[in-house]
């Protein structure tokens, strides 16, 4: 009896039959609980293998000279241009910063677009002029592409999807199952800008400061971790769809291991904020493109931190949790005026709130 | 930032709370009407930092939780309607119906829309002439302004293609209905802030006379609460039941005259079912006789339809405040956010939502530390 009462009860899984979903939700495409079970109940039952099954950012794969990174990423995102960037600076960010979480160095890319009938030139061009832009920053070079155009209707103006390729480092292999209870957690940013931009952009909701997407390649800032703290890095991860709380979340799977926040020690943007409270949403589980979770060694955790704020991505950086043996699979959070309280990964997409 | 910061600063919260358990000579058993506020608590983890001086029972003041079944069932049938484009508060999306909900329609070809105000449905409807858009109209007085604002301007704009699906729901009859309910734990309400920015707190005066509680008009952020708290606990200690406003920076005693009268011209008192809680007359607002044409209901010839709920679903106690949502045998295990048995379990500010997000590691500590207690 005891021991029911002491699992985690989002891992018991529920006998009782449910009516299925017969088809594909929005939900699904939310990095919440409803991706994870395509992936579980659709994908890696006919396509798993020892490297999948991982459900890391990237494929860390042996080759005749050392290891690769190889990671992919298809970009859908509305609008396609958006305070802060468009689909092609963040096709490129996206799947690199996947690449370095792994510890790879990002070497090459691959660009794949689908393109709707009838969008104007001067988009596409703003798109791709972004995408080299962002790709000579990062010093990859585009190596393959592939184009098709499907009639008008059938895609929201264009379609992107990259593949990286980076070399993995023997000494410096982060992977989400190496978090260890001592561990401290470190975050290079403040959070929820991407995703309220797009929102802002999306519903044409004006906010008194305007919010700028966060896209940015994170490959500078693993670059700056590595040589401060090196193999002692035991996870990386840049909270993208699901934010910091579905991350997290995945991590203490992963690792086993409980996972606790301090509320007060969060950096959330006054603008994120003050949106997210009007809409009823919670900045933990909004995307970002531009920062990265690390978790390191207490007695590393001063000089990953020194590190990470040494770069102007990273001068925001906070120290804003802790790795525990306790409640594994879990990830709970110290409120600001004292209480606790579960961070649990969300079904599908937030939803705003009627009041 | 203003407005808010200002009332999450922990050193603030820790004084008031210092302050309520000084103040409760016994433990008081107080409800916080609001789902807005629900979430806070549970949120915040404020019920444990209360240290038993207060228990807080979460009251129905959930607007997704209490829309009753049949009506989430039409809004299920409208949506999947070709000719209808459906629109809704983001939360309603995930309230199961009898079969399925409204993103199981909008996946199946409906088309369903989340709007954050039912004047861009009405938008809506006005770029759309060969639809007929719908707006499910729900929530308590606070939301019920802008629902009259949209059936008011839609009638000066002749737009004959807008409609909206109503089941707006009344605060004082539930308070009324949950004082009077046998076996009543409350001693005393943190009324619903926002709700009294619309209705001010006159309506309020006799329930307090007349049941003898305490009510206090309270605001959403921590030490909102807090203070509220204080407030009711004190007046339970010296033996007092008076209206009491929190909420001074949002609360006039006469709420805001402008909304109350466009309110009363769109809707009238109506019966209203509540989910889980069964009739209770003259709780809701329904469109006026003059509005008619705007009532989906009618435009679309909706009749009564039997429902009925799923047999192990504890909602109406829940929403009644006779039990904790961690209490029902199937919270956390067969009902959960991903697939609930019952309302509560869908919004946020729902209670057994609430629990389950925030407050879940709470529970099985005090869960395990009994079964511990018993061996």
């Amino acid at each position: 009896m005891m021991s029911d009462l002491t699992v985690p009860l989002g891992t018991v899984v529920c006998p009782a039959p449910y009516p299925a979903l017969d088809r594909v939700q929005l939900g699904h495409g939310s990095g919440g609980k409803l991706s994870a079970a395509l992936l579980r109940e659709r994908f890696l039952p006919l396509l798993g293998n020892e490297v999948l099954i991982q459900g890391a950012d990237a494929a860390v794969l042996p080759t005749g000279m050392g290891e690769i990174a190889l990671s992919t990423d298809t970009f859908v995102v509305q609008p396609v241009e958006f305070p802060g960037g468009n689909i092609g600076s963040l096709a490129v960010h996206g799947t690199l910063n996947d690449v370095a979480m792994m510890g790879g160095r990002p070497r090459y890319l691959t660009v794949g677009f689908v393109l709707e009938e009838g969008l104007p030139f001067e988009v596409l061009d703003r798109v791709v002029e972004a995408m080299a832009r962002s790709a000579e920053e990062a010093r990859v070079l585009v190596v393959a592409g592939d184009t098709k155009v499907v009639e008008r209707g059938k895609a929201d103006g264009l379609y992107v999807n990259t593949t990286g390729v980076g070399l993995v480092d023997p000494g410096f292999r982060p992977a989400p199952s190496r978090a260890t209870p001592g561990d401290v957690v470190l975050l290079s940013g403040p959070i929820g800008r991407h995703g309220m931009a797009i929102m802002a952009a999306r519903e044409g909701l004006a906010f008194e400061a305007e919010i700028l997407s966060d896209s940015a390649c994170l490959v500078p800032l693993v670059e700056l971790l590595r040589d401060a703290v090196g193999a002692d890095v035991h996870v990386l991860r840049d909270p993208t769809r699901g934010g910091v709380a579905s991350a997290l979340n995945e991590i203490a799977r992963a690792s086993g291991v409980g996972v606790e926040l301090e509320e007060a020690a969060i950096p959330v943007p006054v603008a994120v904020d003050a949106a997210c409270e009007m809409l009823g949403l919670d900045p933990l589980y909004v995307a970002n493109e531009g920062v990265l979770l690390a978790m390191v060694p207490a007695a590393a955790a001063d000089a990953g931190l020194a590190a990470l704020r040494s770069h102007p991505l990273g001068s925001g950086a906070a120290a804003v949790g802790r790795v525990v043996g306790k409640h594994p699979g879990m990830v709970s959070l110290s409120t600001a005026i004292g209480g606790s309280r579960v961070v649990d990964m969300l079904p599908g997409d937030q939803l705003p709130r009627i009041c | 930032m203003k407005y808010l910061s200002e009332y999450r600063d922990g050193e603030v919260a820790r004084g008031l709370i210092a302050h309520i358990r000084r103040t409760a000579t016994r433990p008081w058993v107080l409800m916080e009407v609001c789902g807005g506020q629900t979430h806070t608590i549970v949120r915040q983890g404020l019920s444990e930092l209360l240290g038993g001086a207060v228990e807080m029972i979460h009251g129905p003041g959930c607007p997704v939780c209490v829309t009753p079944l049949e009506q989430i069932d039409k809004a299920l049938r409208l949506a999947s309607d070709p000719g209808v484009i459906f629109t809704s508060f983001g939360d309603m999306l995930r309230v199961p119906g009898s079969e399925c909900d409204l993103l199981q329609i909008r996946a199946r070809g409906g088309q369903v829309r989340v709007v954050y105000s039912p004047l861009d449905a009405l938008d809506l409807a006005t770029r759309n002439p060969d639809k007929q858009v719908v707006f499910f109209a729900v929530g308590f007085e606070t939301t019920a302004p802008a629902n009259a604002m949209a059936v008011w301007r839609a009638r000066q704009l002749g737009v004959r293609n807008f409609s909206i699906l109503v089941s707006h729901v009344t605060v004082p009859p539930a308070m009324m209905a949950i004082l009077s309910a046998p076996g009543n734990r409350v001693q005393g309400f943190l009324a619903a802030g926002h709700v009294c920015t619309v209705m001010g707190w006159t309506e309020y005066e006799p329930i307090a006379e007349r049941y003898r509680v305490p009510i206090i008009v309270t605001g959403f952020e921590p030490l909102d609460i807090l203070e509220g708290i204080l407030l009711a606990v004190r007046q339970l200690e010296e033996g007092r039941h008076e209206v009491e406003n929190q909420y001074v920076r949002a609360v006039r005693r006469q709420g805001t005259l402008p909304a109350r009268d466009l309110v009363s011209k769109v809707f009238r008192l109506v019966d209203r079912k509540w989910r889980g809680i069964g009739e209770i007359p003259q709780s809701g607002l329904g469109l006026r006789e003059e509005y008619a044409d705007f009532d989906a209901e009618y435009r679309f010839g909706l009749e009564a339809m039997e429902v009925s709920e799923p047999a192990e679903c504890c909602a109406g106690e829940v929403l009644k405040g006779r039990l904790k949502p961690f209490e029902c045998p199937a919270f956390g295990g067969r009902c959960t956010p991903e697939h609930p048995l019952g309302a509560p379990m869908v919004s946020s500010e729902g209670a057994c939502a609430a629990y389950y997000n925030y407050g879940r590691f709470r529970e099985s500590k005090v869960r395990t530390a009994a079964a511990g207690a018993t061996e």
